[in-house]
């Protein structure tokens, strides 16, 4: 029965899915047959039967695991020894992570915010043009994908080949720098410009988000409010300043916080493009790098501590948003 | 996070849910008096209309160049570009067939492993998160506000947090590096959100409906089966969609969980980046076999992608 643990071929592999499915699906059948005797079973039964294995499930794989993170980033490198906040300080004042921190700084501020305008002025442009779905269908593809596919697919775009006779640049954008008599360039290795040559990627991916949800609120607007400034005088970008901004303002914000969070927490694209190499590392590709590659678990836990740190005031900031537009309604 | 869990639920009127599909419009105008109307009001309609193809063009120009040269000949890969190919159009699935079945890559069992991890780590997850949901929504029990908001708060962890101290668990029992943790790790991480959000579709069921079915005598488990799941199927699959796409998509929780064994082809595609960087027949080719199943799935189903999407977009 060692394939129950470590299948290898194919067959073992399928059989060990479908067991898998199987055994859930019976073990929660059970649940639900045991607690689905009413009025002989008291009440606390049947609320510990539904949601019993989820709270189980949470506690052993969120909140516990969380906490020993929170402890251990209070350790060193393997856990021996306590050294209060050092490990933080070293995050925060170490040359090398400076650098990170920087990075990380400059993904965050520029992928939400020039993905959420791409997306706005798109959401605006092709709002009820002739070929408004295929459009929208172009431009969203990428979030569909993963973001390893996405760092190959750009990898390529700026692939580079040595500027010599007889040899053909592959990569798109280095062939156009030829085109118009520049010198092909190595997009990848110089910083700090490298950096902003892998937020692109992010953007490419995240303006089809911000572009959907900004359209459905566009389309939103009620036609009356629309009608009635135009019977004033608005036109064009009048329009779209004290029309369409304010009214989509709560969906704004809810696209470059959301924009903002899921990218703290990328990593996929900067390993897969430069593994984090040529001073491109942010925090989460970082947290991985001490976590598991130097193995200093201390140091890897205060980093994604500091991740979470980072997250939470964007969340509350957000859902305080949302309690807001509710209010209003 | 409930909402950016759901940032169109609240912020566009509800029921009007299918306006955030980019397909549909308002129905209270015709088409033609809207395109009326909005002509008005641009600088010009043509205009809007040619910058609008010109940027989708644009967006999509790396991956068709990645598409092309997945099927162009190795040393053509390597002489020239993709944009050449009209002068010497030659195309081969060589580099599919090596990519897929060649000895140092072998993709074809890692697809296999791709779909081994995601389906159970969707069908799990969206199981405990419905009898969860529906007893925070429908039965009562002391404690149950508090529960809620705690499970809510726990959206905000972002998983690198839990990886360590869960892979020293996995090796205590064993089972590090199989299947059986990397379902365990996806079905924890996914059912915060699963929970929020199906609790708020059930939420949305009229009270009325369990009551008359509790009156007959129906118990939880049948009002949980009869009545409540035949309305939530919508939700259900849009969450599904999203889910899936979510791990098949991963990288972050299979690298750290699996083993060579059970890598599935996101890890494989960045250890190959990594390796043979320069090697674009197999990257292309690699790429692609890992993009293809969500691509359809996007593609046929993007209605439900995007309300799944829209409702899951924080998640991770």
């Amino acid at each position: 029965m060692d394939w129950f643990i470590n299948a290898e071929s194919t067959p073992h592999k399928l059989a060990l899915m479908a067991i898998a499915i199987v055994l859930f699906v019976v073990v929660m059948g059970a649940i639900l047959f045991a607690v689905d005797r009413p009025k002989k079973i008291p009440g606390w039964v049947v609320t510990v039967g539904f949601l019993g294995p989820a709270v189980l499930g949470l506690g052993f794989g969120l909140v516990y695991p969380g906490l020993r993170t929170i402890w251990s980033s209070l350790f060193n490198r393997n856990g021996a020894e306590f050294v209060g906040i050092d490990n933080y300080i070293a995050a925060f004042t170490e040359e090398q992570f400076q650098v990170v921190l920087r990075n990380t700084l400059a993904w965050v501020i520029l992928v939400p915010v020039v993905a959420t305008l791409v997306g706005l002025v798109y959401a605006v442009l092709v709002d009820r043009t002739r070929y408004e779905y295929l459009a929208k269908t172009l431009v969203f593809l990428p979030m569909s994908i993963s973001m390893v596919g996405a760092g190959i697919i750009w990898k390529f775009v700026y692939e580079y080949k040595p500027d010599q006779p007889n040899v053909n640049q592959t990569g798109v954008l280095n062939q156009l720098l030829v085109w118009i008599g520049l010198e092909p360039q190595q997009f990848l290795l110089g910083a700090p410009a490298n950096t902003f040559f892998l937020i692109v990627v992010m953007i490419w991916i995240q303006a089809g988000f911000s572009m959907t949800v900004l359209s459905a609120a566009i389309k939103a607007i009620p036609d009356d409010i629309v009608e009635a400034a135009r019977l004033d005088g608005l036109h064009g970008l009048g329009m779209f300043r004290y029309i369409t901004i304010p009214s989509i303002r709560p969906a704004l914000i809810v696209v470059i916080t959301t924009i903002a969070m899921g990218t703290l927490k990328v990593f996929d694209i900067v390993r897969t493009m430069t593994g984090g190499n040529f001073d491109t590392s942010v925090v989460a590709n970082e947290f991985y790098n001490q976590s598991f590659v130097i193995r200093n678990q201390g140091l890897g836990a205060a980093l994604a501590v500091i991740l979470f740190i980072l997250v939470v005031p964007l969340v509350i900031y957000n859902v305080r948003q949302l309690r807001m537009t509710e209010e209003i309604r | 996070m409930s909402a950016p869990v759901n940032p169109v639920g609240p912020l566009v009127k509800k029921g009007d849910s299918d306006e955030s599909t980019p397909n549909v419009s308002v129905k209270k105008l015709s088409r033609a008096e809207k395109r009326a109307i909005a002509a008005k009001g641009r600088l010009t309609s043509k205009w809007a209309s040619f910058v609008a193809i010109v940027l989708a063009i644009l967006w999509t120009i790396p991956t068709f160049g990645l598409l092309v040269t997945s099927f162009r000949p190795r040393a053509d890969i390597r002489s020239s570009g993709w944009w050449t190919l009209w002068k010497d159009p030659q195309l081969t699935l060589e580099n599919y067939s090596e990519v897929l079945f060649g000895s140092s890559t072998s993709f074809a069992t890692v697809f296999v492993n791709s779909l081994v991890v995601t389906l159970p780590a969707v069908v799990i997850p969206i199981s405990l998160a419905l009898l969860a949901s529906y007893a925070f929504a429908w039965i009562d029990f002391r404690g149950r506000n508090l529960l809620f908001v705690a499970v809510f708060a726990l959206q905000v962890v972002p998983i690198q947090v839990t990886l360590i101290p869960l892979l020293s668990q996995y090796v205590q029992w064993g089972v590090n590096g199989s299947f059986w943790a990397i379902w365990l790790s996806h079905s924890i991480f996914a059912l915060p959100l699963a929970i929020f959000l199906l609790h708020n579709f059930m939420k949305d069921i009229p009270p009325s409906l369990v009551e008359a079915a509790r009156v007959d005598g129906a118990g939880h488990v049948k009002i949980f089966f009869q009545v409540l799941m035949p309305l939530l199927t919508p939700a259900i699959a849009s969450f599904a969609i999203f889910q899936f796409l979510w791990v098949w998509n991963d990288l972050l929780v299979s690298l750290t969980f699996g083993n060579t064994n059970t890598f599935p082809l996101t890890v494989r595609i960045a250890e190959l980046a990594g390796t043979r960087g320069s090697q674009w027949h197999l990257l292309s080719a690699g790429a692609f076999v890992s993009m293809i199943v969500p691509l359809i799935v996007f593609l046929a189903l993007q209605r439900y992608f995007v309300r799944g999407l829209l409702a899951g977009s924080v998640k991770g």
